[in-house]
């Protein structure tokens, strides 16, 4: 009797459907709930040291204080942005990317070009370039304070052309000095990425480009640029974003109190740190945050319009 | 032709140039490593004492830049490693706060990759979208959360302050899941059709097919880790615990004679890591080199 209306129902089509649709269902959520868990570790954790707490920063940001807390929306920001010492720490910090940043793309480009050149010991030199990015900033700085001490090594160098020293580290030359140790470290990655994408350009074009006559010049702006771009334009979001990291090789070499062309952005934050004054801090971090997230945003669509453009 | 050859030779001379610039840096600082107590006072005492007024006198008023030490000596890494405990202790600090942070985070990210790469939907994609942002924000930024939490949960200070942050940071997640969406589809369908759960899955076909990916991610986390100094400045506030890559920084004259053989000390495990996995570390930048998934 059973086994007759189980026959019976199984013929008809509406039932198979629902069943179908449900095994879908099921299978599908299965699946989600099995992804869930997979990412639950590295989910609970991102959230719970930096979202949520995020959100707390934005309450921070617009509230007047700890105690009796109001809502004053955007007295903090306002107040911020008239703070001297952040706006010169801003200031600082993005003339600094607007110097360093070219010259990291520049550099890192021309010598991963130079290494597509067939020339002896071409290996070694990958490995001399890549150097940097092991030797901790930590243990180098050392050098860097004996080269460009008042009395050090550049000024000797300098002295012996007949021109006088400079007080590096005291003086506005103290930026160019964080430059030099800047693109140290940083250009040996961006070469990397350069000479992969160089790698991934087709051959047979620019043996074209070789039997038609074309130059080496004619041939890196008409072909190799293009496919470049993509590459080209990562290297830069990714320079600059290092930029504003530079605190790090500024503290390395002149410790907590640097020349003032030297005040980077994380030494405001330090300084607010210290005074735990928290309404700062929350509103120093939301701007910093809008401000990230627009030039992350930028580099997205940059990077699918001229993605596309190559893939044409 | 002969063009070429010039243009070539040109190249290699400019390559040789660029490539002494760079080394120069990290030679110079082991090669000084080696030199005297004394001579290292002579040659460098300047330094430390511009920046502290008023420590000794036995110093000389100009820098000497040396190459290779009037006496090669070994006397400053004996003093480093058996005579003052205190350099020693340091290290330890560096080590025991980077590989916990290396290992959980490449562990937490291998399960994570392992979600982006088998389910992928709206959601998820953009929750990747969401890891990516979070990556490339500067320390400035996501300290304040760091801090925050520190704060709440009574880390602040303790080492687990600055292991927790790291072991969630989203760097791995990426790279790992890039690497991970390059297995070829079948092997997972293969193992699907032997009757392999998600599990088996995870184990058997996507962490073996992973694991030059594991190496080369963890080469670059430690890398990053080793040189950290803003997190542990603003979250340790004890001195004891800071690890070397912050106290460097604050070696005074007094100290001036250790130093070189200190930061050289300090360089040696990434060192090691770099000449045994410079491969490995190339294939991961390259790899990073995109942020489409």
């Amino acid at each position: 009797m059973l086994s007759e209306l189980w026959r019976y129902l199984r013929g008809k089509r509406w039932l198979r459907r629902i069943k179908n649709y449900t095994d879908g269902l099921n299978t599908r959520h299965r699946d989600n709930i099995g992804g869930s868990l997979w990412l639950a570790p590295s989910l609970l954790g991102v959230a719970t040291f930096y979202i949520v707490p995020f959100f707390v920063i934005v309450y921070y940001s617009v509230i007047s204080g700890p105690i009796n807390p109001r809502f004053v929306f955007f007295d903090n920001f306002s107040r911020l942005f008239q703070n001297d010492a952040f706006r010169t720490a801003a200031s600082n910090t993005l003339t600094f990317s607007i110097v360093a940043v070219p010259l990291a793309v520049v550099l890192s480009l021309l010598i991963a070009l130079m290494l597509e050149a067939r020339i002896p010991l071409k290996s070694y030199f990958r490995t001399f370039f890549l150097s940097p990015l092991m030797v901790p900033v930590a243990s180098v700085v050392l050098i860097w304070q004996v080269l460009f001490h008042p009395n050090g090594a550049v000024n000797e160098l300098i002295e012996l052309f007949g021109a006088s020293g400079i007080d590096w580290m005291q003086s506005e030359h103290s930026q160019f000095v964080v430059v030099i140790l800047f693109l140290w470290k940083n250009l040996g990655f961006n070469m990397i990425l350069f000479m992969a994408a160089l790698s991934n350009i087709p051959r047979e074009l620019l043996e074209t480009a070789d039997v038609e006559g074309a130059g080496p010049f004619s041939k890196f702006f008409n072909i190799k640029i293009r496919y470049l771009s993509p590459t080209l334009l990562f290297v830069t979001i990714l320079s600059l974003i290092n930029s504003f990291k530079v605190f790090r090789e500024v503290y390395l070499l002149t410790g907590d109190y640097p020349y003032g062309n030297l005040y980077m952005l994380q030494h405001f934050m330090n300084n607010i740190f210290r005074a735990l004054d928290y309404q700062r801090l929350a509103a120093a971090a939301v701007v910093m945050t809008i401000a990230m997230v627009i030039i992350i945003l930028t580099l997205f669509i940059a990077e699918n319009r001229f993605g596309r453009d190559v893939e044409e | 032709m002969r063009r070429r050859y010039f243009g070539r030779t040109g190249l290699f001379v400019l390559s040789l140039v660029f490539a002494v610039g760079f080394l120069l840096p990290t030679v110079l600082t082991i090669s000084n490593s080696f030199m005297t107590q004394s001579e290292i006072n002579a040659n460098y005492g300047m330094i430390f004492e511009s920046t502290r007024p008023g420590v000794g006198t036995y110093v000389s008023d100009s820098v000497n830049l040396k190459f290779i030490p009037d006496k090669v000596s070994a006397d400053q890494y004996f003093t480093v490693l058996f005579r003052s405990p205190e350099y020693l202790y340091k290290f330890w600090n560096s080590v025991i706060l980077v590989l916990p942070i290396v290992i959980l985070q490449v562990g937490i990210a291998s399960f994570a990759a392992y979600s982006f790469t088998r389910y992928r939907g709206k959601w998820k994609n953009f929750l990747f979208f969401f890891y990516i942002v979070l990556m490339l924000m500067p320390y400035q930024v996501t300290i304040v959360p760091n801090y925050l939490v520190a704060e709440w949960t009574g880390l602040l200070g303790s080492r687990w302050a600055v292991i927790f942050p790291g072991a969630f940071a989203p760097f791995s997640v990426f790279l790992l899941t890039k690497f991970m969406r390059r297995i070829p589809s079948v092997l997972i369908e293969a193992a699907k059709l032997d009757g392999a759960n998600e599990w088996q899955i995870f184990t058997g076909v996507c962490i073996p097919q992973c694991r030059s990916a594991l190496y080369s991610i963890a080469i670059l986390v430690f890398i990053d880790y080793w040189n950290m100094v803003e997190l542990p400045m603003i979250l340790l506030d004890n001195v004891e615990s800071q690890p070397l890559s912050v106290y460097l920084a604050t070696i005074n004259a007094g100290e001036a004679g250790v130093a070189f053989a200190i930061a050289v000390i300090y360089m040696i495990p990434p060192l090691l890591l770099f000449l045994h996995g410079e491969e490995a570390l190339v294939e991961g930048i390259t790899h990073s080199g995109s942020v489409k998934g």
